[in-house]
């Protein structure tokens, strides 16, 4: 089956000619009929748009006919974007391909297929989608994690060769980590956000979710890069990223934050973790116990910054331009209040509210200007603690894949499950999350996540770390 | 309990243009209570003197070429509007 190979792999059989770019259209077109209703990772796909592109693919390029499936949130030129919300779901049609998908096609590959997410990206287990269920391929259950869900689903579950996820307080390596597949978060900058229907600017990043660290090496040589339609993207060299691949990690310094190494961790997870660390140490590398001491603030920190930008962002949504408009608005400002009402969810009505309210007058300093202190100290940690290290390890999520529907009313208990990988969001490290293991839960083997995290734009290490580990299992 | 925080919750939707039933109304204050009673765990550190961070990898006075370049045309921008009129946005009347 070509949908449960690699992009390496495939790349190498259409090279040799054994098959064709429409062989893989075709294969994963049929496992998304076979599995999509169960696992719900796809709204809406069209194969024959794809098949078009894949007759027409030039594949001397280096992601030359390979299918890749996008999550709901970036554009795509001529296909819905629905950010997993009803808001969007109505009429809307991108009129535009987003920066990481024009150099995705510029490289050759094909987007194909829209992937569940929480609504907006907010959420960890793609329950806040508003148009659907996303189910764990490992247990169906269970929650894929979120926001990428339908991306980690959807590779996890051999639905798709690889996909695009984005992570703005772990919505790539969470999900991947639940479902058992790689993402990484690149640095901050490094892959344009044009076209990203944006959640909070200062955080959003695009990356890849693939089935090997070496794919997703691969698709970043091909994502990243300088975008003057971002202005936030770094006019920096991008490294061949593959060449990473393969190198030994002997002497390599490994940092464990004392402070991630705490009760409150599942005792699978922490096993599973704890044998890692023996691993990368049993390949040379050395292992070093470190301090992040303001660990304790990211959560809180994230949860005044995010819903604030989001609040901003989320104001573009008045009925007016595009997405759902009331038919049932008096004046101008109940034409604003209904369309907004009727089209967003609970999580995200939720996350405006706090927004607004810690950015409203008499509140803003002790929030919102607390909060970007709180950042300044979380990044210190970690400038602090590269200076002794070359990674960071921990968990990616503190537990294996909740059951659907478990933490439904208390919004606080799912916001204190990203206590790991929020920080690298605040600090624009890179970080990925590689899996590691599993944890049997109710005769079940739930997949656990690695995450390494890296110095800024030193992805290159982080990946070697990652393929090291990958390859020693 | 009650609630550690006074949240006018109708004056943040107004602010957010957000219309809330009395249910939500009840339910996002206490559920924003909680959150903010967690997020006042930075209180408990001195933040005197620390400088702000906006933005962790910053980049300053990103402009580009004051030069003509190609965009959406006027059928572009107004696809996807819910209603238009004449090539325009048509939005509720605002004058009497």
């Amino acid at each position: 089956m070509l949908a449960s190979s690699t992009i390496t792999a495939l790349r190498q059989q259409i090279t040799a000619g054994e098959i064709t770019p429409r062989d893989i259209v075709l294969d994963v077109a049929k496992s998304i009929d076979a599995r999509n209703t169960e696992i719900g990772a796809y709204l809406s796909w069209d194969v024959e748009s794809a098949l078009a592109a894949a007759d027409r693919a030039d594949i001397k390029k280096p992601l030359g006919g390979i299918p890749i499936g996008v999550k709901d949130n970036m554009n795509v030129a001529g296909e819905p974007c629905t950010c997993g919300s009803r808001i969007l779901a109505e009429n809307y049609s991108a009129p535009y391909d987003a920066g990481a998908i024009q150099r995705l096609r510029s490289a050759g590959a094909i987007p194909f297929g829209r992937l569940n997410m929480d609504e907006f990206a907010m959420g960890s287990s793609t329950e806040n989608s508003a148009l659907g269920i996303t189910r764990n391929p490992r247990d169906i259950t269970r929650v894929p994690g979120g926001s990428s869900g339908g991306s980690a689903a959807a590779v996890a579950g051999d639905l798709a060769i690889a996909a695009l996820g984005s992570d703005t307080g772990g919505s790539i390596r969470q999900p991947a980590s639940l479902c058992g597949c790689v993402g990484i978060k690149p640095t901050y900058g490094r892959v344009s956000r044009y076209g990203l229907v944006a959640f909070a600017s200062s955080l959003d990043q695009i990356g890849p979710l693939t089935k090997t660290v070496e794919d997703a090496a691969l698709m970043l040589n091909h994502l990243c890069g300088y975008d003057a339609h971002d202005s936030t993207s770094l006019n920096v060299d991008v490294p061949d990223f593959t060449a990473a691949i393969g190198q030994d990690i002997k002497g390599l310094r490994i940092g464990l934050p004392k402070e991630y190494y705490i009760s409150g961790i599942h005792a699978g997870v922490s096993a599973s973790i704890q044998a890692a660390i023996k691993q990368l140490e049993s390949l040379g590398a050395i292992i070093e116990e470190i301090s992040l001491p303001h660990t304790e603030l990211g959560v809180a920190t994230y949860y005044v910054l995010a819903p604030a930008e989001a609040s901003a962002n989320l104001a573009r949504f008045d009925g007016v331009r595009y997405g759902h408009r009331s038919g049932n608005a008096g004046d101008l400002m109940e034409h604003y209040t209904r369309s907004r009402a009727e089209g967003f969810g609970p999580e995200v009505k939720r996350r405006i509210l706090l927004g607004t309210y810690v950015l409203s007058s008499g509140y803003y300093d002790a929030y919102y200007i607390r909060a970007q202190k709180a950042r300044t100290l979380i990044r210190n940690d970690f400038t602090e603690a590269f200076k002794h290290v070359d990674v960071i390890l921990s968990p990616t999520s503190p537990t294996p894949a909740h059951k659907l529907g478990e933490m439904k009313d208390n919004p606080l208990a799912a916001y204190l499950e990203d206590v790991f990988t929020i920080p690298v969001n605040l600090a624009g490290l890179p970080g990925i999350s590689v899996p590691c293991g599993n944890v049997e839960v109710d005769g079940i083997a739930l997949p656990i996540g690695l995450q390494i995290i890296g110095k800024a734009l030193d992805e290159s290490t982080v990946l070697r770390v990652a393929h090291a580990f990958e390859q020693s299992r | 309990m009650p609630a550690a925080h006074q949240i006018d919750i109708h004056h943040v939707a107004t602010l957010a243009r957000l219309t809330l039933t009395e249910d939500e109304a009840v339910r996002y204050a206490a559920q924003l209570d909680g959150i903010l009673t967690y997020i006042d765990t930075l209180t408990r550190y001195n933040l005197d003197g620390v400088e702000p961070t906006a933005h962790a990898m910053p980049v300053y006075d990103v402009l580009r070429a004051d030069e003509a370049r190609p965009g959406f045309t006027q059928d572009q921008a107004l696809s996807n509007a819910p209603k238009r009129t004449a090539d325009q946005f048509q939005i509720s009347k605002v004058i009497e």
